[in-house]
């Protein structure tokens, strides 16, 4: 049944009708029609940002930490081009996100009009698909395929672009049968082939040297996926790692969970991946932070690769047992397989594997040296981690990009799929603190913690006053080491120490910046003290900048080097990495 | 046992590609709405593929599909990465690489702009006849040709014409088409 109204109103109804609540987004003079029509109703809440970059990190805070679909809304011009980096990161990490621009009307596209760009031609490879609307008619049915587009399939940041003059037409608005949607060009293959999946059983029958590789899919497939993982992994008995895009899926406490592979994860994850003879990639795409040195990345192996997009098989590494599908249905159709083909884990035939994951993992590739005189950022997280288990409430993590997220990802640990945040493959500094904020809008009642550097922090810092207007007493844990610490450790690595602007000079005192804000400011440099501010974090019910003054120069281990293959991990003992890579090496990013 | 594999493109870890390059000829059948040529080639550019020639054009109007033939230069790993990654976008419906599945005819038009005069002239128009070259312009001092063929009778013809006063050539790029009864 169609409903004559005008493109703002539909845009809103087709919000509505998709079931969104929240949308986060920073007006402008060509999307005014739509938050008038936005303005005179009040089911679909629209949380105003401070930058357009930080609408869609909350966007992405909130698709991956509740499974649906972020919503944007941003104006012309300027908020459009703000708005791509966070398309990028969305697009990257395969997050499910409508961003919804303004344009200039129609008549004045291509005239170099105020606050006109080319959105559909900048975000045209940031993006997973983008419309520009030219006609009201055809509104209905884009809102509703962008929704399809982002959230099925590999899931991704779709742009709509709308000019003024289509929002201000008048149209029919009806609800589209998402079944003839896209019929033709746009299928995702969900259900994996029986034959491969039955293939990809048979060698994890016979494997002695097993490993569960998984990643950011399984998150993406839904908690389900991450279910029938944890079934999967408890038939067979295998050792289980993840990317850290994958963190969560599979619980941190279980004894066959091995800490997080690639450059900063744990010794027996990446000697388990070395040395392994059946690899079984859930969801993950052979990154290369993961893979290391391609052609000494587990010589041994046979491969098996589940992934949604076929693109992903054999792009990196060349895999024997490609299954495309979704992780959710090919986890579940493998627990099934293997419960038809056995009854019993290999515990018996894996027991010399475990026996050497054992002794890899007595290395303790994640121990450090602690202080009393100064708080190791180590340190820090693990305490943060002991005392927010201790809070009673769903604890989610959000974080920046450096060293701080990397020994967020060692220490804190997850049980969970959905409650760990993080740019993975775009690595954007600035991503932790408008995540946060857009968790916390999902989840109200929830502990939701930005481990944060202080250089990280201040590329979005102006979203703290979002949170403050909003009331959103997300905490933002600041380990501050007065250095963009992994360019400092980069710089030690491949430079001769030379630390060309990786030092964060003039920062401001942040304890006075948060009660600027309106939020709290707290300072901790003493570890005897850390407990106690740590607390008084939690106990503040509103949005506090956490100032830890942490070891300045401490390096992010274990590490494996650009260059090295896996079983050439850098460990925490080592005196000097300043001699460890070779020339060729510093050619690598 | 993966040692032999050396994939491209890792910024992490750059091998040399062991690979032979080859040229194939992949037919990608695609709704003909605003912006897919831009997709299509920025998609290659992107990614860093190699286009030899593209062409495009409707070919079934009711159904506003379009055709995109694009001739491209790759190692064997790399077009299959090319095709999935074609496939991956929304708009294309199918892509097939013509090359690999056999049998297919490709053929080039070209208009090619000769001036001269007195023997130069006669030569011109004997070599035209043995190309099936057609007089579609004519002046006393000028012919332009039209020449139908694949693109090495379309070079080779272009070559001869170089020393008879050739002024300029257009191209439209290769359309190819499998052999047999089936479609795409």
């Amino acid at each position: 049944m169609a409903e004559r109204m005008t493109g703002a109103e539909m845009v809103i109804q087709a919000l509505t009708d998709q079931g969104v609540e929240h949308i986060f987004g920073y007006p402008g003079g060509a999307a005014l029609p739509i938050y008038d029509a936005m303005f005179q109703q009040d089911v679909v809440q629209h949380i105003l940002v401070r930058h357009e970059q930080g609408a869609t990190h909350m966007a992405e805070g909130y698709a991956r930490s509740t499974g649906k679909c972020g919503v944007v809304l941003v104006t012309s011009g300027p908020g459009a081009t703000n708005a791509v980096t966070g398309l990028t990161d969305a697009l990257m990490d395969s997050i499910p996100m409508v961003c919804i621009t303004a344009q200039v009307p129609t008549t004045l596209i291509g005239s170099d009009a105020f606050q006109e760009c080319d959105t559909v031609g900048i975000t045209r490879s940031c993006t997973k698909y983008n419309y520009l609307v030219k006609r009201v008619e055809d509104l209905p049915r884009i809102m509703h395929e962008a929704f399809l587009i982002a959230t099925t399939g590999r899931p991704g940041p779709v742009v709509i672009d709308i000019p003024k003059d289509v929002q201000f037409a008048l149209g029919d608005y009806y609800k589209p049968d998402l079944e003839t949607l896209r019929h033709q060009s746009y299928r995702p293959q969900v259900d994996g082939d029986a034959a491969a999946i039955e293939a990809a059983v048979d060698l994890m029958l016979k494997a002695e040297r097993p490993i569960f590789y998984t990643g950011g899919g399984v998150i993406n497939a839904g908690p389900e996926a991450s279910k029938h993982l944890r079934e999967l992994a408890e038939l067979t008995g295998f050792p289980v790692t993840s990317t850290l895009m994958g963190l969560g899926a599979f619980p941190a406490s279980n004894p066959q969970w091995m800490g997080m592979l690639g450059m900063h994860g744990t010794y027996e994850a990446n000697w388990a991946m070395h040395d392994c003879d059946v690899m079984i990639n859930i969801g993950a795409r052979f990154d290369d932070r993961i893979t290391g040195r391609i052609d000494a990345f587990s010589p041994n192996s046979r491969k098996i690769h589940v992934d949604i997009d076929p693109s992903s098989i054999n792009k990196v590494v060349r895999v024997d047992v490609p299954i495309i599908g979704d992780c959710e249905r090919v986890l579940s159709e493998m627990v099934r397989v293997w419960r038809s083909k056995t009854n019993q884990p290999r515990t018996e035939a894996i027991a010399p594997w475990w026996n050497q994951i054992e002794k890899w993992r007595a290395v303790n590739s994640l121990g450090y040296k602690n202080s009393d005189t100064v708080i190791k950022p180590q340190y820090a997280i693990e305490r943060l981690y002991e005392m927010s288990k201790k809070q009673g409430k769903e604890v989610f993590i959000t974080t920046e990009v450096g060293q701080h997220q990397m020994w967020a990802a060692q220490h804190f640990h997850f049980d969970q799929p959905n409650h760990w945040m993080t740019s993975g493959g775009l690595g954007t500094m600035g991503y932790g603190l408008p995540a946060a904020v857009g968790v916390q809008v999902a989840h109200p009642d929830a502990l939701v913690i930005d481990i944060a550097g202080e250089a990280s922090v201040q590329m979005t810092m102006q979203e703290m006053s979002t949170a403050v207007q909003y009331r959103l007493p997300i905490k933002i844990f600041i380990l501050n080491n007065e250095r963009m610490g992994m360019v400092r450790q980069w710089q030690d690595l491949l430079h001769g120490s030379r630390y060309a602007h990786s030092y964060s000079e003039s920062l401001p005192d942040f304890v006075k910046l948060a009660e600027a804000y309106g939020g709290k400011g707290i300072r901790c440099e003493n570890p005897a003290e850390l407990d106690a501010a740590i607390a008084e974090m939690f106990d503040y019910d509103g949005p506090v900048l956490f100032d830890v003054i942490v070891e300045k120069d401490e390096n992010c281990l274990p590490m494996i080097p650009s260059g090295k293959p896996h079983n050439e991990i850098i460990l925490p003992d080592t005196a000097n990495i300043g001699d460890i890579i070779d020339e060729k090496g510093r050619q690598l990013v | 046992m993966n040692a032999h594999l050396q994939p491209t493109g890792s910024a992490y870890f750059i091998t040399k590609e062991t690979q032979e390059q080859e040229r194939h000829t992949l037919s990608v059948l695609v709704d003909n709405e605003p912006g897919i040529l831009a997709r299509v080639v920025g998609l290659f550019s992107a990614r860093g593929y190699n286009i030899e020639s593209l062409t495009v054009s409707e070919t079934e109007h009711g159904r506003r599909l379009s055709r995109i033939t694009v001739v491209v230069i790759a190692t064997p790993k790399t077009l299959i990465q090319i095709k999935l990654q074609l496939e991956r976008l929304v708009p294309v419906h199918k892509v097939h690489d013509l090359t690999a599945e056999g049998a297919s005819i490709e053929r080039e038009l070209a208009l090619i702009k000769v001036a001269g005069s007195g023997e130069h002239r006669a030569e011109t128009l004997r070599l035209a006849d043995a190309f099936r070259a057609h007089i579609v312009d004519a002046t006393v001092e000028s012919f332009v040709f039209e020449v139908t063929g694949k693109p090495d009778k379309i070079d080779s013809f272009i070559a001869l014409m170089q020393p008879l006063g050739l002024v300029e050539v257009v191209r439209t790029g290769l359309a190819a088409i499998s052999r047999g009864p089936q479609g795409m």
